[in-house]
């Protein structure tokens, strides 16, 4: 009996390692283990032994049962992780080929630019407003102290509706620091970006119709340091930290003092090069202290309140920003072209 | 404004060696005058020197060759081969040497020309830049010289080839050969010519005459004749020609830098000067901004004028001044026997380099005092004007008046004029006349420096279309103060120039008194505006190096600064020479405001951001549009819309009415893409309209506008989109209405959408031939959506509804029907019709075809039953279809397939 339990050992310890699939596996199990089993087998002979021998064989037996039991479990577990690995390999897919397209729209440039410049006032406290583009030349220009006979009011530079003069395509987002004087409380922190109007043949760097962003500060004790300090921060969210600026005096009617800002040429650092056009020095943007003309015209007194305000032409921005060549792609909207962006 | 840093030394002491352009440029900008570009002058010409010929000979292979000797200061002499004939032994000419640089960027090196070395170039005005304005005496007129002649016609040439010295040409006119040329003077020369048996002197102007050449000559008039006197054509002489070398009459001597002659030895420097300021567009100006910029002293010339003609001017004329409001001041000075001539070499170059071309003495002594004090002069013939009277007054009605440009010019009433007792001799301010132009040596000349409204000579030039240097600075306001100043200085250089002789005494005109602005010094408040600590003796310090006068607090602005009338101009120049870059930047606190997006602002970003998320790509069009768009689109011939607002004065057609509709700019941006070959494209635009109010503004409202085209699209595409954009919004009850009537849409593929009965906009397929008319043979989709509509049905903020605890039940449900029933109405029969339990119906099927009678569809939906309360039964789920089939059949005779 002894002998017949270490043949079964051998037997089915060997059958069990060579198994190569599940439903072989169980059959092993049953033809070893099973009710009908050959180590039943074994055990129905027990009968057979003396008292003595009984328990030390029965043990025997037990413990080869348990050895065989191991054997299909560890068997077992061998398929099972082999079939997963063939099962794995039949799946693998070549990971080279293209993903399935998802197609995201994209918002145009000049777009970017601005939300841009709307997130960095709004995070100060400003607002944005927004007015008629089809506009009274008082607003346009007599509010803003532009004289009658200024240059810019002729009807070659000018797109107008009435004979008179009196309606024309606003040429700057000024005009709203104009309604946003007489129409809201002080004070006033206010950007107004939108779309202006200039009679400009189109070639690479004009357009008839083009976008201005314009701000402005109306409080109590607002200083020249103060337009600064905001631009400055302002431009050094759009440019990036540590970028030079320089303000330099220039001359707008509705400001004074007025400037302009310029940013250290990027490219070049300052030395002079061709995006710089030798000047070392980009401008960015004009600004300057509300004209008290301006404000006592509006209904705010000068002496008690002071302001400033500044403009800026997004399409330079958004063509620096994204080295764009020339204007018309802005106005062309070539699919291939928006896509960059 | 171009400014000569040369120039500008005489004002203020400020070398290239103290302060380099690009130092200057920047100290200049930031104090307030912005400097365009800097140019180095001198990079422009190297090693070109004044060359004496010792020697010239015929070149021994060419017909037409020269070969020049040349000293040019150095040890040895130079030889350089040339084709012009107008040089002789003793000019003086401009040498362009080996490795030598001319003007555009031209290289010259040494070679050989026909076997003989040269070794470099002899130069013509042109190589060097300049016209006969700049060397008066450059002008070249060639003789004919017979060994030249080449006869049109072979067979039937006009001078024999073998002609001789003595043979008769026609006429009196015989071929002579030269035996000597001798210098008379600038560009004339004593020419001795030999008919064989005959020899005369003759005086000659043309320069290729040469000993040994035989030329045409006139017996009877003793003249050496040009291809005029033949009559002869530039091809039968090709090589007398009227150009040639710049043969030097200058103070100068074999060596020198001819780059130096000619004033290229300077740095100019282009200023962009802002409208305010048109004191700062001549050199006093400039020179001003920069003794203060860099703390220098201002020195200022004041002009002597001797006047030794004697008489007064007061006794020669009378000026009347009939237009006080135009004409603020009229100063005049009378010349006379004035000489033209050119004008001296300095002269020359300081004009040229401030970016004007030299003319002759007297125009370039306007032109000159014009740039160094900023006064437009103008000079005329005072013989030409009747009775001795100036009359400043405006243009009867009729007049005309040829300017000196030659054009006829038909003057209007409000053009301001000079005139004498007859007729206008020059358009103020603008330019003078040609009936009293000064055309050559002249008895009696008038000198006219006076001050006109800037905004009168504007309208006039505008009007006249004649912007001139006079016009652009008048147009900006002048200093009224400046014309007797700048009077004075003309006459001096008169003077200087041996031009004329002046006669005494100024007409000095001003027809009402010149006001003088003063303004208070407040330090608190200009330190208020600009947020600085500046003290009080700096902005007194600063004012008055910049020319203000202060009294106590009262400030007196000077004449040239009539931009200063408020104290925050006073605040602006302290600003500016204490330095904008060293005001602080800080920030002034204040009152803290919330700021932030509107709703509607993020109302509009939320329609972007979901178009661009469904693949749309952002646009933006021009608000304007051609009034032929309508009919492009079909808009119907009696739509109100039809009913833009115009621009009265447009750049073209294309762009000159407000569009009233927004599909004529996204079918122009889709046609585009079409045309560039693009396979498909999917775009939005969040843009305007403009409708006409009765006030003749506009009501400027926005539109949602969808647009596409491409392989993969259909009207439920768009659709889609549609949907998805109104869901994300929130909007409810949304409902689409077939729409047959919109003429730019396929009629059977377009729809209006509403939410309840509130209409949000249209969508559909383009009418075909809408797309012809923009020539493309695809399908394109495009939808219009109310922005405003959009925005007054958008969903609130979400209330969260509990997630279900029990699980849905899932029945199909296909039914057949006659095909002309629109599919939404049976969904929405169903969805009534269900009772509690059902929650959603989708469809998934429609077909028509085999098993299906003719007339009849099947139509198939997913109808979703769940309960809030319990796991649904089948009888639940029975009970619900049974409805629902019920109502089917009772509304559109539907039955189960």
């Amino acid at each position: 009996m002894k002998e017949r339990m270490k043949d079964l050992r051998e037997s089915s310890i060997k059958a069990i390692v060579e198994c190569d699939s599940a439903e072989l596996l169980e059959a092993l199990r049953v033809k070893y283990l099973g009710k009908k089993g050959e180590l039943t087998g074994i055990l129905r002979q027990m009968g057979s032994l003396s008292a003595e021998e009984r328990p030390a064989m029965g043990q025997l037996a037990n413990q080869l049962r348990s050895e065989i039991e191991q054997a299909i479990d560890e068997r077992r577990a061998e398929l099972t992780s082999k079939m997963m690995e063939m099962k794995l390999e039949r799946e693998a897919v070549d990971v080279t080929l293209p993903g399935e397209e998802v197609r995201l729209g994209h918002k145009h440039p000049m777009y970017n630019v601005l939300d841009q410049i709307k997130d960095i006032f709004i995070g100060m406290g400003f607002e944005i407003v927004e007015g008629p583009e089809v506009e009274l030349a008082e607003y346009n220009f007599t509010k803003l102290n532009i004289e009658d006979s200024h240059p810019s009011r002729d009807w070659t530079d000018t797109f107008y509706f009435t004979e008179d003069g009196k309606i024309l395509l606003r040429t700057q987002t000024s005009p709203m620091q104009v309604h946003a004087m007489e129409t809201k409380t002080l004070p006033i922190r206010m950007i107004a970006p939108g779309r202006v109007y200039r009679k400009d043949e189109v070639d690479a760097t004009h357009s008839p119709m083009f976008h201005q962003i314009e701000g402005m500060v109306i409080d109590k004790g607002v200083t020249m340091a103060d337009l600064k300090a905001t631009l400055n921060l302002v431009v050094e969210k759009i440019y990036g930290k540590g970028t030079v600026t320089r303000f330099r005096p220039h001359h707008f009617p509705f400001t004074e003092p007025s400037c302009e800002l310029d940013i250290q040429c990027h490219k070049c650092g300052g030395k002079g090069c061709p995006t710089c056009k030798g000047e070392g020095w980009i401008e960015v943007l004009g600004a300057g202290m509300v004209h008290p003309k301006v404000l006592s015209g509006c209904g705010i007194d000068p002496d008690e309140y002071s302001g400033w305000a500044f403009g800026m032409g997004l399409e330079r921005l958004a063509m620096g920003e994204y080295k764009i060549t020339d204007l018309r792609l802005i106005f062309e909207n070539d699919v291939r072209f928006l896509e960059q962006f | 404004m171009n400014l000569s840093r040369k120039w500008l030394n005489e004002f203020v002491d400020l070398s290239l060696d103290e302060v380099n352009d690009r130092d200057f440029a920047e100290a200049m900008s930031v104090s307030g005058s912005k400097v365009e570009v800097t140019e180095d002058l001198s990079v422009k010409m190297k090693n070109v020197k004044v060359g004496l010929i010792t020697a010239l000979d015929k070149h021994p292979n060419s017909d037409h060759m020269l070969v020049a000797q040349l000293d040019v200061g150095l040890e040895s002499p130079v030889q350089i081969c040339t084709g012009a004939w107008n040089v002789h032994v003793g000019d003086l000419v401009p040498v362009a040497l080996h490795n030598a640089l001319l003007p555009g960027g031209v290289k010259i090196t040494k070679g050989k020309l026909r076997g003989v070395a040269s070794e470099g170039m002899l130069c013509s005005l042109k190589e060097l830049d300049c016209t006969t304005h700049d060397f008066a005496y450059g002008v070249i007129k060639p003789a004919a010289i017979l060994g030249d002649y080449h006869p049109i016609d072979p067979e039937k040439p006009s001078i024999a080839a073998d002609i001789q010295a003595g043979d008769k040409i026609f006429g009196k006119v015989v071929a002579a050969a030269v035996k000597a040329v001798e210098a008379a003077d600038i560009n004339l020369w004593n020419v001795t010519v030999s008919t064989g048996k005959d020899e005369a002197v003759a005086l000659c102007d043309c320069q290729n005459v040469h000993v040994g050449d035989l030329v045409a000559y006139d017996t009877a008039k003793n003249h050496i004749c040009s291809l005029d006197d033949l009559r002869a054509k530039q091809e039968e002489f090709p090589h007398c020609i009227a150009d040639g070398i710049l043969v030097l009459h200058e103070d100068c001597k074999p060596g020198d830098d001819v780059a130096v002659m000619l004033g290229l030895d300077d740095h100019v420097v282009e200023f962009e000067i802002t409208p305010n300021r048109p004191d700062c567009l001549c050199m006093i100006g400039l020179a001003r901004e920069t003794a203060v910029t860099f703390c220098k002293e201002l020195k200022l010339h004041e002009p002597v004028v001797k006047a030794t003609a004697g008489g007064d001017i007061n006794d020669l004329a009378k000026v009347i001044v009939e237009e006080p409001e135009l004409c603020l001041r009229y100063t005049a000075r009378m010349v006379k026997n004035v000489k033209i001539a050119p004008s001296p070499a300095w002269m020359r170059e300081r004009i040229r380099n401030a970016g004007m071309r030299p003319i002759n003495n007297v125009v370039d002594i306007t032109n000159y005092v014009m740039i160094e004090y900023g006064q437009p002069m103008h000079a005329f013939d005072f013989a030409c004007v009747n009775n001795q009277e100036i009359h400043v007054r405006c243009a009867k009605e009729g007049e005309t008046i040829q300017t000196l440009d030659g054009n006829e010019r038909k003057l209007s009433t409000n053009m301001l004029c000079i005139c004498d007792t007859d007729k206008p001799v020059g358009v103020a301010g603008v330019m003078g006349g040609a009936n009293s132009e000064i055309v050559g040596d002249t008895a009696m000349v008038l000198f006219e420096s006076a001050n006109f409204d800037g905004a009168s000579i504007r309208r006039t030039a505008t009007a006249l279309g004649m912007r001139t240097d006079a016009s652009s600075r008048y147009e900006k306001g002048l200093d009224p103060q400046n014309t007797y100043k700048a009077i004075q200085r003309a006459c001096e250089l008169i003077e200087l120039l041996g031009a004329g002789e002046v006669v005494e005494g100024v007409i000095d005109v001003v027809p009402t008194a010149l006001k003088q602005t003063t303004l208070k010094l407040e330090p608190e408040k200009i330190n208020a505006l600009l947020g600085t600590d500046i003290d009080e003796d700096t902005m007194r310090d600063i004012l008055v190096r910049l020319g203000f006068t202060l009294e106590g607090d009262t400030i007196y602005v000077p004449s040239w600064r009539a931009d200063v009338v408020h104290y925050s101009d006073i605040a602006e120049e302290v600003a500016r020479f204490y330095g904008y870059n060293e005001i602080p930047t800080k920030f002034s606190g204040g009152i803290t405001t919330a700021g932030g997006y509107t709703e509607t602002q993020q109302f509009e970003r939320q329609i972007g951001q979901c178009c661009r998320s469904m693949g749309l790509d952002e646009i933006i069009t021009y608000s304007f549009i051609s009034p032929s768009y309508y009919d492009k689109i079909r808009m119907p011939v009696d739509s109100p819309l039809r009913d833009s607002l115009r621009i009265l004065n447009p750049l073209g057609e294309d762009t000159s009415i407000m569009r009233t509709t927004i599909l004529p700019s996204m079918l122009e941006i889709l046609t585009r893409n079409y045309n560039y070959r693009n396979k498909s494209a999917a775009l939005y635009e969040i843009g305007r309209i403009y409708l006409k109010r009765p006030d003749g503004m506009a009501d400027e409202p926005r539109i949602v506008s969808l647009g596409a085209y491409g392989p993969k699209l259909s009207f439920f595409t768009l659709k889609g989109w549609v949907e998805c954009l109104l869901r994300d919004l929130g909007v409810k009850d949304v409902r689409f209405a077939a729409e047959r009537d919109n003429a730019s849409y396929h009629p059977g593929r377009c729809a209006r959408v509403f939410s309840g009965e509130k209409e949000l906009g249209v969508l559909g397929q383009i009418h075909p031939t809408v797309a012809e008319n923009y020539g493309v043979d695809a399908e394109l989709y495009c939808a219009e959506l109310s922005f405003d509509a959009l925005f007054a049905v958008r969903g609130g903020l979400p209330v969260y509804q509990p997630l279900p605890r029990f699980p849905s039940v899932t029945r199909d449900l296909a039914v057949v029907c006659d095909a002309a029933i629109p599919v939404g109405e049976l969904a929405d029969c169903i969805l009534s019709s269900g009772g509690k339990y059902l929650k959603d119906c989708t469809l998934f099927d429609v077909y028509t075809g085999h098993h299906i009678a003719e007339g009849k569809k099947s139509v198939a939906f997913s109808l979703t039953m769940r309960s809030d309360e319990q796991t649904l039964t089948d009888e639940h789920a029975e009970e619900t279809m049974a409805a629902v089939l019920q109502a089917l059949k009772e509304r559109f005779d539907a039955v189960m397939r």
